[in-house]
């Protein structure tokens, strides 16, 4: 521990002189040359970052770039002492020594896993670890009236009793906002605020964002969509392998118009140009070309818990080849038929029926789906996905174990050429095959799921949202390994909230809204306008008696 | 006894070509990687050294070393089977309960009924896979968890124990029977001051140690995985057969390897090699580390969990014939505390609460170091108040040890 010398700094505010005679552009946050260490990497070297009052500054960069570690040095995470450089907030030097102490100064970050308790009320969260108190007592009247006077700040309706249980993502992350308001928030850190976010709420989401710097709060938002960048941030900083790459503007005035390409983000974040942002398609030709290999038929599923059917009558084909694309908004039912169809893992099956290779096969349990030769990919890797304490090896071998079995005992030898062979293919950065998978970026965790449903060898892979959460240049990589898939013959299903990545990869696509299958666009007809008039489509909610 | 470990045998090593890295650094990840199985196994050292300076080498008497094996035998049998149920994120608060119960069922068999030894011992082992069975029922079929099924079985074992009993001790056991606790292999050949048989199976375990270590490296290095310095592997290899050649050395100058040595022995070696090598081992692993991931890889959870708890049913009837065997008596109150005893052996070893991370060897260090505790304290004229109050100690040390390390390391990497 070397965080002593932090006592003086924070204490006191005279050292730098600057604070009262700054004009109004002078940085509010300067980080400089941040560098630091963990064994054997060097997640950061030299960063710099400044960012200005009233100012939404974008950060962004592949996985493992750095942003996460970075910001983990802002906010204290990662505390004084255990890296190098020098932080500087509202012009005076800052060491803080954990997230306590960072909030204390008006830094607060949101990560993209919120972190809020599902049992406690609205207001009992904006107030946790914060609550409105007299001598350990809590107010609830101060709490409820301070919460509901945050939550129109935000613009949620709700009432600030509500259970946090009861309120879908989009409103979970502006409770998150509001959570932070609470704290007397100069700057603002948003990771990733609208990764699981439909489009309505991404975009209440970034509006609010846009009238909290109107209000003089500062913005630093860490994201993957350059289309979001180019909407609200004025600025923009480009980490790549650890480094600060370039910081460019946006857009001159916080309304105009903004300047800045996307082309030119993704030069900086790859380090050169992507000719395409997706791999060029090759036809399938060999032995059953243009066969249905998988054909769901009035596929149902109830709700686990409710009365209520999430999947109404679904049908649909997928050919050898083929890569088809699910297009809807959440809620729509795509992940609640796949998973449904993939052992009954979710919900209850009510009807339909599902045929491989023109064959009807059972699919009641995990095993017995996989047994013909269906393979699903989760949205969620880490909590449906991945053993996150194991190692890639074993990650990778888990469905293939009994296949590579020597005398009843798993062969090892196999075990770590395979996933050396995947290691390869797949371009997954790890040091070793045995490094825990939890150590591993979104990125080389999803090339770590996808291989191992790969060597489980099967003929129609189900992949939902496999590019969640995922920098460009391992969307490319991702895209490229769907692509190699269809032209072997494989059947491709491809959930995803993306419209531009279903368009540039799909032969065909489904469109879903409220369980029910509500269009079927080619390629040459798909456009985003067309499939998002499917994807609203209103079709009477069915509620069973 | 090896120190194999089922999570990373092999020290990651970052981004640098294997093979080119100083000896320091290997050591380094080494000891980086394994701090909780080595810790623990050095810990269990300095309470060995510790009780041998202070009872003046009492604790390593021949006689004493007999008796610490036999002593401990049905905790150890239990902690292996509770390490299984710990790692695939389970709990088994009936385990002492059913040691009660298995030791009564065998007693009436042999006491009233008058069968053999040898077909009341597997009747009783059935006993307890038909127990494990019911409990893992409910746990994985119905799915009501773990902690309150096993409280109920806590219950009700010991319920049916009193009832089988009577509220009387049933005794006494045929000589064979006792012998499963109690007895040592037979002497053979001619006489040499020490065991015989001993000395052969000392040297055969020696022979197999090394052949296994030497297999292990080579194959390592067929991978190109960083293997340990020659000289280093060299010094570890002496290093185990010489506690193998001083264990073997030091039961040859008594009677012997005591029967339940060999049981033991062979349940580690076994559950070890499966928790390792097979695939309802890794299926183990696998399910405690994330079981939504687990099912949806094709893991049956259900058909896993229902059979790990099997299994610490039939050990659990083991360790209740082995304490009855030992006792030369069932006793309603048998087994009262087994359960937490086993269980803190677990997390001693290095068992996680979340589940997912443990190994069969761990809970026998585990349990080892409580099992010299015990010992050790008893031989010092400490009372069993103390006792308790040491162990409990010790079991709070032992994992805040773990969690403060696992914090360290979250912290720099």
């Amino acid at each position: 521990m070397t965080a002593t010398e932090s006592d003086d700094t924070t204490g006191s505010d005279d050292t730098t002189g600057s604070a009262s005679g700054r004009s109004e552009t002078a940085p509010v946050l300067e980080m400089q040359g941040i560098t630091k260490t963990f064994p054997g990497v060097t997640a950061l070297a030299g960063v710099d970052l400044a960012v200005r009052p009233r100012e939404i500054h974008a950060v962004c960069g592949e996985n493992g770039a750095g942003k996460s570690t970075l910001m983990k040095v802002l906010s204290g995470v990662h505390p004084h002492g255990s890296y190098d450089g020098e932080i500087e907030f509202r012009g005076e030097p800052v060491a803080f020594r954990g997230i306590t102490e960072s909030e204390r100064r008006g830094i607060v970050i949101i990560h993209q896993e919120l972190a809020l308790v599902p049992e406690l009320s609205i207001a009992e969260n904006i107030f946790l670890g914060n609550e409105r108190s007299t001598r350990g007592i809590i107010s609830w009247g101060g709490t409820l009236s301070a919460a509901a006077r945050l939550l129109r700040r935000v613009g949620l309706p709700d009432n600030p009793r509500t259970r946090v249980a009861e309120l879908g993502v989009g409103k979970q992350q502006l409770v998150e906002i509001a959570k932070a308001l609470s704290k007397d928030v100069e700057l603002l850190i948003l990771d990733e605020p609208t990764a699981a976010l439909n489009d309505e709420d991404s975009r209440n989401l970034l509006r609010l964002i846009l009238d909290l710097r109107d209000q003089g709060i500062a913005c630093i938002v860490i994201s993957h969509k350059l289309e979001e960048i180019r909407r609200i941030a004025d600025s923009v900083t480009i980490l790549r392998d650890g480094r600060s790459v370039e910081t460019l503007p946006v857009r001159d005035t916080p309304d105009a118009e903004p300047e800045l390409s996307e082309e030119r983000i993704i030069r900086g974040m790859v380090g050169r140009d992507l000719g395409s942002r997706f791999p060029e398609r090759r036809p399938y030709r060999g032995d059953g070309a243009g066969e249905v290999a998988f054909e769901v038929s009035g596929w149902t599923v109830r709700h686990p818990a409710e009365p209520r059917t999430v999947v109404d009558d679904v049908s649909l084909t997928v050919r050898r080849g083929e890569i088809v694309g699910v297009a809807g908004l959440m809620g729509a039912g795509r992940t609640e038929l796949a998973m449904n169809v993939f052992g009954r893992s979710y919900g209850v099956h009510e009807g339909g029926t599902v045929a491989v290779h023109g064959k009807p096969v059972r699919t009641r349990t995990v095993p017995e789906a996989i047994s013909h030769g269906i393979a699903y990919v989760t949205e969620d890797r880490k909590t449906f996905g991945l053993n996150l304490i194991d190692t890639v090896h074993r990650n990778i071998s888990l469905t293939s174990l009994p296949g590579m079995t020597r005398r009843g005992a798993v062969d090892e030898h196999r075990e770590q050429q395979v996933a050396e062979r995947y290691r390869e293919s797949m371009n997954i950065k790890t040091p070793t095959v045995f490094e825990p998978v939890e150590r591993l970026s979104g990125g080389n965790q999803q090339k770590v799921v996808l291989s191992r449903w790969i060597h489980a060898g099967p003929d129609v892979l189900i992949l939902d949202e496999p590019t969640r959460g995922i920098d460009v240049g391992s969307k490319f990589e991702i895209y490229t390994v769907i692509e190699r898939l269809a032209a072997e013959g494989k059947a491709v299903l491809f959930i995803s909230s993306e419209l531009p990545e279903l368009l540039g990869m799909c032969d065909r696509i489904y469109t879903m809204s409220a369980g029910r299958l509500t269009g079927e666009v080619g390629r040459e007809d798909a456009t985003q306008e067309s499939l998002m008039r499917y994807m609203t489509m209103d079709t009477e909610p069915k509620v069973r008696t | 006894m090896t120190t194999t470990q089922d999570r990373t045998p092999d020290a990651p090593a970052p981004d640098h070509l294997p093979g080119q890295r100083s000896t320091g650094g290997i050591l380094l990840d080494l000891a980086r990687n394994n701090v909780r199985q080595y810790g623990m196994l050095i810990a269990l050292a300095l309470i060995v050294l510790l009780f041998q300076i202070w009872t003046d080498g009492t604790l390593l008497l021949p006689s004493n070393v007999s008796n610490l094996v036999q002593q401990n035998s049905y905790i150890l049998i239990l902690a292996v089977g509770m390490m299984m149920v710990i790692v695939a994120g389970h709990i088994d608060l009936s385990v002492g309960s059913l040691v009660a119960f298995v030791g009564a069922i065998a007693a009436v068999m042999m006491v009233d009924y008058d069968l053999p030894w040898v077909v009341a011992l597997v009747l009783s082992l059935v006993v307890g896979a038909v127990a494990g069975a019911w409990q893992g029922f409910w746990i994985a079929y119905v799915g009501i968890p773990s902690f309150i099924v096993t409280l109920a079985g806590m219950l009700l074992f010991r319920g049916a124990t009193q009832i089988v009993l009577e509220g009387q001790s049933v005794a006494p056991f045929p000589q064979g029977f006792q012998q499963i606790a109690q007895g040592f292999i037979p002497e053979m050949g001619p006489y040499t001051q020490y065991h015989n048989p001993t000395l052969v199976l000392g040297l055969l375990a020696v022979v197999a140690l090394l052949v296994q270590q030497i297999r292990g490296r080579r194959r390592q290095a067929a991978h190109d995985l960083t293997v340990l310095p020659f000289p280093l592997f060299v010094a570890k290899c002496v290093a185990m057969a010489a506690a193998v050649v001083v264990v073997a050395l030091t039961l040859a100058s008594y009677h012997g390897v005591p029967v339940v040595l060999l049981i033991l022995c062979g349940l580690v070696l076994l559950l070890g090699y499966v928790m390792r090598n097979a695939v309802i081992g890794r299926h183990i692993y696998a399910l405690g580390g994330n079981r939504e991931a687990a099912k949806l890889s094709g893991v049956r959870d259900k058909r896993v969990t229902f059979l790990v708890f099997v299994n610490m049913g039939v050990l659990a009837a083991l360790a209740g014939c082995v304490y009855a065997a030992r006792l030369n008596a069932a006793t309603p109150q048998a087994g009262l505390m087994f359960e937490l005893e086993a269980i803190a052996a677990a997390f001693i070893g290095g068992a996680s609460m979340r589940g997912g991370v443990g190994t069969v060897v761990g809970a026998v260090i585990g349990g080892l170091v409580l099992g010299v505790l015990n010992n050790g304290m008893s031989l010092l004229g400490i009372g069993t108040d103390v006792q308790q109050v040491i162990k409990g100690l010790v079991l709070l040390a032992a994992v805040g040890f773990d969690v403060w390390n696992k914090r360290r390391a979250a912290t720099t990497t």
